[in-house]
């Protein structure tokens, strides 16, 4: 295993896990805030792809384009939260996931009448498209850097938010200890409807963010939502700090486990065969392993929002 | 107050009143080759539901009467149906060794997979039964030897004592149909009995069950390795009714329909999980007939499902009749 491979290796890994972090900081919040377990959550991110492969299409200017999807994902995520969100926040657990595995159902298959079966291609804006050499020799695309310097910044901008603000205070007193911050007569309602909705745009803003990179298709979402559910609970549920740490730990692990796993284990005594074949099942189980284990020693995870 | 605690079981004319709805279900069931004589396609689709129903009510135990929410019950249908493939793959057809090696695969995943969730409570249980399910998949995914993402083909059903019974649909139909009375009146048994109540009474308080001395963690590893191990033999009978089985038996949208199925006929109550999964087989069936993307009317009504169905269809029913 060579450096260079090491360094691209973990480049893609802290993308992977900043746009794991933009999916889970919504998540998180949701969940942590409204008590709400919101599986619908990785739809919208592929929504958010969709919208911005529809509306780039249209303008033929990729920020244009991502403006109009972010706009609408926000809309999107209201609307949800109306007709559905907001009936199911006195409910069991069990009735939010089944409601939201509809939502799923629903969205998966929608997107393909609204846009066809075939996956959508989005061009990388000119602005950010081509490679750098980030070390001597090895070229890096400069949309991957860009999504990485934009979800650090997004997280920079959240935790301002969250820490200094008098919004973030309400979250944080919401993800501590809701019925209080309610009885102290703040409207509860909206608050979780803003949350709510910044959650989806958030997710919506990875799926666009994301487009150029991966291809636009039905179930593009399914995958990152169980990821993001590994980070939430690694990190500790409502905590935005733990989803930080948790979607970088992920995106690492899961990337370098990929790359590297079969390696190791050839380090590690196996023969060439037996490597190739273990591999891969370890790599695809690792970040699940590493759940049990935090789950096991801290079952509330990293860090977590409830005292 | 110690006898507070526990739920009662049922007096004896309840047990009638409460049992004609199963029996009913039963008798349609039973007569189901009578009416459609030689028809594959009926038998095959009756059959299918009742694999799924039996499934369902192992679910139900852990999620109906252990308010144990499991988001990963689809792994131990794909384990079972793996351990029938694998050992076909290697020679062994006889099923009274292939089945229960395939419900002891169950109950084992169960027991490792129970010991570490169950020490999580409420959301956290949700996510990481959700992670070992996905685990199971993944595992399943890189097994290039058995067929890896495509899945594994057999060549035939299970044999007993040397012969293909199995390969007549109506003998078929008939085994599933005996095995998914069995599994009921098994799982009637074990949640009336002292057991059971010790469960409910975990679920309804369980800081007065600790008051009584018992120990909730354990009847609930109890109650999830039995539930997935029925869940396993649900997975060998799917294996064998398809002759194939594959990574996608074990993913999480399965383990999401089996929830449904449980939720739409009535938690807690064992005749509604077989009444949600014959309902949602044949809705899916009938459904997918007439329009392609079908997904997304199944897809609403599950969120209707969610809103609305306070008890399940068995609740409806059994208001209706007073």
């Amino acid at each position: 295993m060579s450096t260079t491979l090491l360094a691209v290796q973990t480049l893609n890994g802290l993308q992977l896990g900043v746009l794991l972090f933009l999916i889970a900081a919504g998540l998180t919040l949701v969940f942590g805030v409204m008590d709400f377990i919101n599986l619908a959550h990785g739809v919208q991110y592929m929504l958010g792809a969709y919208l911005a492969a529809m509306f780039v299409a249209m303008t033929g200017n990729f920020f244009f384009g991502l403006l109009l999807a972010l706009a609408v994902a926000l809309a999107f995520g209201l609307v949800l939260e109306v007709l559905v969100m907001r009936h199911l926040y006195d409910r069991d657990h069990l009735e939010q996931v089944l409601a939201t595995f509809g939502i799923i159902l629903f969205l998966n298959e929608g997107v393909k009448i609204v846009w066809g079966a075939a996956p959508l291609h989005v061009p990388t804006p000119e602005l950010l498209s081509g490679s750098v050499a980030i070390v001597e020799g090895i070229l890096y695309p400069v949309w991957r850097l860009a999504i990485i310097t934009a979800g650090l910044v997004i997280a920079l901008v959240l935790y301002i938010v969250v820490a200094h603000t008098r919004v973030g205070m309400l979250i944080r007193a919401g993800a501590t200890n809701a019925p209080m911050v309610s009885a102290l007569g703040v409207d509860i309602r909206r608050l979780f409807m803003i949350v709510f909705g910044f959650g989806a745009m958030l997710a919506g803003f990875a799926g666009a963010m994301a487009a150029p990179v991966l291809s636009v298709e039905p179930g593009m979402g399914d995958n990152l939502l169980i990821l993001a559910f590994v980070v939430i609970v690694i990190g500790g549920i409502g905590s935005i700090r733990g989803a930080f740490v948790g979607a970088l730990v992920v995106g690492l692990v899961d990337t370098l486990g990929r790359s590297f796993s079969v390696d190791l284990l050839r380090m590690a005594g196996l023969g060439p065969g037996d490597a190739r074949t273990i591999g891969p099942a370890i790599a695809s189980m690792s970040i699940y392993i590493l759940m049990a284990a935090v789950l096991y020693f801290r079952p509330t995870g990293l860090f977590p929002a409830k005292g | 107050m110690a006898d507070a605690a526990l739920p009662k079981p049922l007096a004896a004319p309840a047990i009638w009143r409460r049992l004609w709805l199963p029996l009913a279900i039963f008798a349609a069931l039973a007569l189901v080759p009578l009416f459609f004589p030689g028809d594959r396609y009926v038998l095959t689709l009756v059959a299918r539901a009742m694999i799924l129903g039996i499934a369902a009510l192992a679910l139900d135990l852990v999620l109906g009467y252990g308010a144990l929410v499991s988001f990963g019950h689809a792994a131990f249908i794909g384990i079972g149906g793996y351990a029938i493939g694998i050992a076909m793959e290697h020679g062994l057809v006889e099923g009274f060794v292939t089945i229960p090696l395939a419900i002891a695969a169950g109950a084992l995943f169960a027991l490792v997979t129970g010991a570490i969730s169950l020490k999580t409570r409420g959301v956290y249980f949700i996510m990481i039964t959700l992670a070992f399910g996905q685990m199971a998949f993944f595992t399943a995914q890189s097994l290039a030897r058995y067929g890896g993402d495509d899945g594994l083909r057999m060549y035939g059903r299970t044999e007993f004592f040397g012969y293909r019974w199995l390969q007549n649909e109506v003998v078929f139909f008939y085994v599933v149909f005996a095995l998914l009375v069995a599994t009921f009146f098994l799982l009637r048994t074990i949640v009336n009995s002292r057991f059971g109540r010790v469960l409910r009474g975990a679920k309804e308080n369980e800081r007065r069950m600790r008051a009584l001395g018992f120990d909730p963690f354990r009847y609930r590893l109890a109650a999830y390795v039995l539930s997935g191990a029925v869940c396993a033999l649900a997975g060998a009978l799917l294996a064998n009714q398809t002759q194939f089985v594959a990574p996608a038996y074990m993913s999480w949208q399965r383990s999401g329909e089996l929830i449904v199925m449980v939720v739409l006929g009535g938690m807690g109550t064992l005749t509604g999980p077989i009444l949600g999964a014959a309902v949602i087989v044949l809705v899916e069936e009938a459904l997918s007939r007439v329009w392609q993307h079908w997904k997304v009317i199944f897809g609403i009504l599950v969120v209707l499902v969610a809103l609305f169905a306070k008890g399940g269809i068995v609740h409806l029913i059994e208001r209706r009749r007073g």
